[in-house]
């Protein structure tokens, strides 16, 4: 009860900057709005790509977790500042849990992540991108998880990382292959067998397959409880990774 | 109660030159409504110490009880019951001042209505009346210190730990700290434990004073006692050209005079405190019929005292490097 009541607290503060900075969430949208839009359209001619559904039924499902990953991904970026001020070291002294220190931000990101892949599934439903309210639903829930797993992670890396300059071409770097080898903008029933192999070691690959699935009215698929069980995994992992950094006394 | 009781607290750094010992073994009692201050020389380990003592860094060795918890098997319980004001602050520059000391007081498990006047005092205090709404990052360094230092307090902890607090504080905001401070033991009974590098601050608000170096403890005590540990007063003494000799034969025969320094016809010397020595002077003085011009006491300060001290152990250290 105690830590609901914290994490809210941090929730509700971090808020504030996300409300006085309204920039950023727009800005954030700007890139995938564009590839629905200017990037989208190719792909209708190149049909089903191999997989169940049409082409935005695979597509937007892509640039759902491009926002996560590029999004929630990200956050880490902006706690650094909050380590170097000594806001961190101020609140690890309260009596606050960890994980409310923690969640509260994390909190945050998924909100900030859920109002844009609500817009972006608008745009991709005025676009031509037919999925029930169910198969909606459920992939919203599988991009929450996977936006609380990148954004727990992405924040214990700025905490551990404690600088921006190290923290932003790590990233970089990092992002890019993770997003070729998840299938977001083309599926992996293109690739080649050993591509298709190794963008299995990429966690974020099930999750794109899943929300495919699930925006095609399938359901019970081995892909779908694959996607689940993966993001379910990530996010308790993550958020344990998180709580760790949170509670040494590097932070 | 014994507020804080540490035992062999010791803490190391592995940095990339190797390894930082920080602090050694650090053995310390703060009883329930002192006022201790804890001097140093800059890397002395005083803000390692205290970050150890407020849970945020793991000791290397020792163990120790904070305000009646234990440091390792129950930090919750020890930040339930201090304050921290770090040597660098934790103030958000990118939040408004109110929304910050609001936030500080809901942490600690303030209700919002609890909150608002308990800020609003503290805040007029400190003088920080008229500042909530500005935003953090555009206070001058000294209403941002005062900030900080409110933040630390805003839940009228039992113990408070203090990293330097008056750094930066203009003359008027520092005897305001010192009155809060003084305020914060009598009234609410809590117990303070503060680093300082002004020896005057420490001499005028500390009950008991450690000082450290090298990340060990070299002396503890009360500011008076230190002072006549060290050095005892000094004493200026000014004669006529003619009673020079006798004046000079009459002090190097009291008891405990030492340093005796003649240069025209002024004396200076160092003789042991006690409130009856100047009078002895000049019945010796009298005695042999010199007449002094004028005749001055300085009390050490507790600068000499550091000196001394902190110059003795680094001037150690060197020879045992050599
Ligand atoms: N995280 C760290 N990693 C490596 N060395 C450290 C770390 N923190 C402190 N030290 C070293 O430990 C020693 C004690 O530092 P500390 O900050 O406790 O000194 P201090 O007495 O507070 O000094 P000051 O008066 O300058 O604030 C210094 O030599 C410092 O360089
Ligand atoms: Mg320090």
């Amino acid at each position: 009860m105690q830590t609901l009541r914290d994490t809210l607290l941090v929730f509700e503060n971090q808020l504030r900057f996300t409300f006085r900075y309204k920039i950023t969430i727009v800005m954030g949208l700007v890139q995938p709005v564009l590839y629905l839009l200017l990037f989208g359209p190719l792909l209708t001619k190149l049909g089903d790509m191999g997989r169940p559904g049409d082409t935005w039924q695979t597509f937007v499902p892509g640039v759902l977790v491009y926002l996560a990953l590029f999004g929630a991904g990200f956050c880490g970026f902006g706690i650094i500042a909050d380590v170097r001020s000594g806001v961190i070291e101020r609140l690890r002294v309260t009596p606050v849990s960890r994980f409310a220190l923690l969640m509260g931000r994390v909190i945050r990101e998924v909100a900030v992540l859920l109002v844009q892949s609500v817009i972006i599934i608008a745009v991709g439903l005025l676009l031509g991108l037919r999925a029930n309210v169910l198969g909606i639903l459920s992939a919203v829930i599988l991009v929450v998880l996977l936006g609380t797993a990148l954004a727990a992670l992405s924040l214990s890396l700025g905490v551990a990382l404690k600088s921006e300059d190290q923290f932003a071409p790590l990233l970089t770097s990092a992002t890019l292959p993770i997003m070729l080898l998840a299938g977001i903008l083309l599926p992996m029933t293109l690739a080649p067998t050993w591509l298709d192999v190794l963008s299995r070691i990429n966690p974020l690959r099930y999750i794109v397959d899943a929300i495919r699935d699930l925006f095609a009215d399938r359901f019970a698929t081995w892909a779908v409880l694959e996607g689940t069980a993966v993001s379910v995994v990530l996010a308790v992992v993550c958020v344990a990774v998180g709580m760790r950094t949170f509670a040494k006394e590097s932070a | 109660m014994t507020m804080i009781d540490a035992q062999g607290l010791a803490r190391s750094f592995q940095a990339p030159q190797g390894e930082v010992n920080a602090v050694r073994g650090v053995d310390l009692k703060v009883e329930d409504g002192e006022i201790v201050g804890f001097l140093g020389p800059n890397g002395a380990g005083k803000t390692t110490t205290l970050r150890m003592l407020t849970t945020l860094l793991r000791p290397t060795a020792g163990t120790a009880r904070v305000a009646g918890c234990d440091l390792l098997s129950d930090p919750v319980g020890v930040r339930r019951r201090i304050g921290y004001v770090a040597q660098g602050g934790g103030a958000n520059p990118a939040e408004v001042v109110a929304n910050e000391l609001l936030l500080q007081a809901r942490l600690y498990g303030m209700s919002k209505s609890e909150a608002g006047p308990r800020i609003a005092d503290l805040a007029e205090r400190l003088g920080l009346g008229g500042l909530e709404t500005r935003l953090i990052g555009s206070l001058s360094g000294g209403q941002r210190r005062r900030l900080d230092i409110a933040l630390g307090l805003v839940h009228r902890p039992p113990l408070i730990f203090l990293d330097e607090p008056s750094t930066g504080l203009d003359p008027t905001s520092r005897n305001q700290l010192w009155d809060h401070i003084r305020g914060l033991r009598d009234e609410l009974g809590a117990t303070v434990f503060l680093s300082t590098h002004y020896l005057d601050e420490a001499d005028a608000l500390c009950d008991r004073i450690l000082i450290m170096d090298q990340g060990a403890i070299l002396v503890e005590d009360r500011p008076e006692e230190l002072k006549n540990r060290v050095s005892g007063d000094a004493v200026t003494l000014e004669v006529a050209a003619a009673d020079v000799p006798a004046a000079q034969d009459v002090v190097r025969g009291l008891a405990g005079t030492r340093a005796v320094n003649v240069t025209g016809q002024t004396i200076r010397f160092r003789a042991d405190h006690s409130s009856r020595s100047m009078i002895e002077i000049m019945r010796a003085l009298d005695a042999r019929a010199v007449d002094p011009i004028s005749i001055q006491v300085d009390r050490p300060t507790l600068d000499d005292v550091f000196l001394t001290l902190t110059g003795q152990s680094a001037a150690a250290t060197s020879a045992r490097a050599a």
